[in-house]
């Protein structure tokens, strides 16, 4: 039944490629993550005022970033808008594309965490005198943050496992330098098992490390 | 003596045709998984539920695998595995096998999850009305807990719908395939990821919609 040599040691070899590789993955979810939150917040805050042309384009935002597959997405930045002259280079193309997913999940979550801080902690703080923005630094935020805590982390884990998609627009990040590796030995299987568990690391490591910091913000 | 040969033609009324063909292969792949993996799900949810350590030990760590590494990888690495140990199955079946297995862990938690939301006095004074231990699961718990985590198995279901589009890194010519092939002919992305990208919205957007009302409803 296995009349297959496994190869290791190609793999081995390159093994300090894929780490570096796993880095840029790493980063561009990262950055994603820092992108999508900002825009995410705004979205979040744009929507729960529901006015005019604003609202709708957040609405739109965030209905298709939810409801189109990440990959559409990436293509879309890929090829999509090449239509109009704009042409990305593979970084810019997977960091336009996990952050405008990002941001549409994440606002629907920030929206969530907004709604759930009743509205007349709002007015107490106000009548004790704080002003709108410190009542939103020290009241509001942190109640929300608290409550939004899971959704990012979860989200982080999503970038870090949608970037994977870069291989198919030619980003070497950890899958698009597997493949590069892979296609240039035919050791495929060898290769895609070793980026798995290099995948399943980063994870871990980083529920570990979000699992941690949540001990420590949240110790009341 | 002037001949050329034109790589390219424009989009025509059988492209749309082309592109009907793979939304349906799309959707069909989606169903199956989706049918299937959900059954198995239901059953490592209640197999989570019921065998605790043991369960917690030997099942949980296995589903969190496909939940920790990305879909692709775990597609590619399918692909190029069941060659080794004698099996021979095409990209389609590849694409099936591995969507439901992850389809399959997705759902267990969710499974348990509904379970574990009937509460514990509930089952016993199911019991205790001389239900069996199936009447119980089957009159108690799968109508409150089946309400209770419905809109979570819908987010699930639309999850691997729109993440069925990754069966075309096997050469499965779904959707985004077929629309891959027809920009390298028609140099139109434009048009054509529009297309692609409506279909999936138009999917996914009521479904999601009415999810979110249900839950609204059944939340009072």
């Amino acid at each position: 039944m296995f009349d297959y040599n496994f190869h290791w040691r190609p793999v081995m070899k390159n093994l300090p490629d894929l780490l570096e590789a796993g880095l840029l993955t790493l980063q561009v979810a990262v950055l994603s993550m820092v992108i999508g939150i900002g825009i995410g917040l705004c979205l979040a805050l744009i929507r729960m005022n529901r006015n005019g042309v604003l609202y709708w384009l957040a609405t739109a935002w965030v209905e298709l970033a939810r409801n189109t597959p990440a990959l559409f997405q990436l293509f879309f930045f890929g090829f999509g808008i090449g239509a109009f002259g704009v042409h990305l280079t593979p970084f810019a193309i997977v960091l336009a594309a996990l952050s405008f997913n990002c941001a549409g999940y994440l606002a629907e979550n920030f929206r969530g965490g907004f709604q759930a801080v009743p509205e007349t902690q709002m007015r107490a703080a106000r009548s004790l005198g704080m002003t709108q923005w410190q009542t939103y630094t020290r009241i509001i935020i942190p109640q929300v943050f608290r409550i939004v805590y899971h959704p990012i982390t979860n989200q982080m884990v999503w970038a870090v496992l949608m970037s994977s998609l870069g291989m198919l627009v030619g980003f070497r990040e950890l899958s698009g330098e597997t493949q590069f590796f892979a296609s240039r030995t035919f050791r495929i299987f060898e290769y895609f098992a070793v980026t798995a568990v290099i995948y399943y690391v980063i994870v871990k490591c980083i529920l570990a490390a979000s699992r941690l910091l949540a001990m420590r913000l949240f110790r009341y | 003596m002037d001949q050329t040969i034109s790589f390219f033609s424009g989009f025509t009324i059988k492209d749309v045709w082309f592109l009907g063909e793979a939304a349906l292969r799309t959707l069909w792949t989606s169903v199956l998984s989706i049918s299937i993996g959900t059954a198995l799900g239901v059953i490592f949810g209640w197999l989570l539920h019921e065998g605790r350590i043991l369960a917690a030990l030997t099942l949980a760590p296995v589903l969190d695998i496909f939940r920790s590494v990305p879909l692709i990888i775990q597609l590619v690495l399918f692909y190029n595995f069941a060659p080794i140990v004698g099996l021979n199955l095409d990209p389609f079946w590849s694409g099936v096998v591995i969507l439901t297995i992850y389809t399959a862990a997705l759902v267990a938690n969710v499974a348990r999850g509904g379970i574990e939301a009937v509460g514990r006095p509930m089952r016993r004074a199911a019991r205790s009305l001389g239900m069996s231990y199936w009447q119980d699961m089957r009159h108690v718990v799968l109508p409150i807990g089946g309400r209770a985590v419905f809109p979570a198995w819908v987010g699930v279901a639309l999850g691997v719908m729109k993440d069925s589009a990754l069966v075309s890194v096997l050469g499965y010519v779904e959707l985004l395939k077929a629309s891959q092939i027809l920009i390298t002919r028609t140099q139109e992305p434009f048009l054509i990821l529009s297309l692609a990208g409506a279909f999936y919205f138009a999917l996914s957007f009521p479904i999601s919609r009415y999810a979110a009302k249900l839950e609204k409803r059944w939340a009072q």
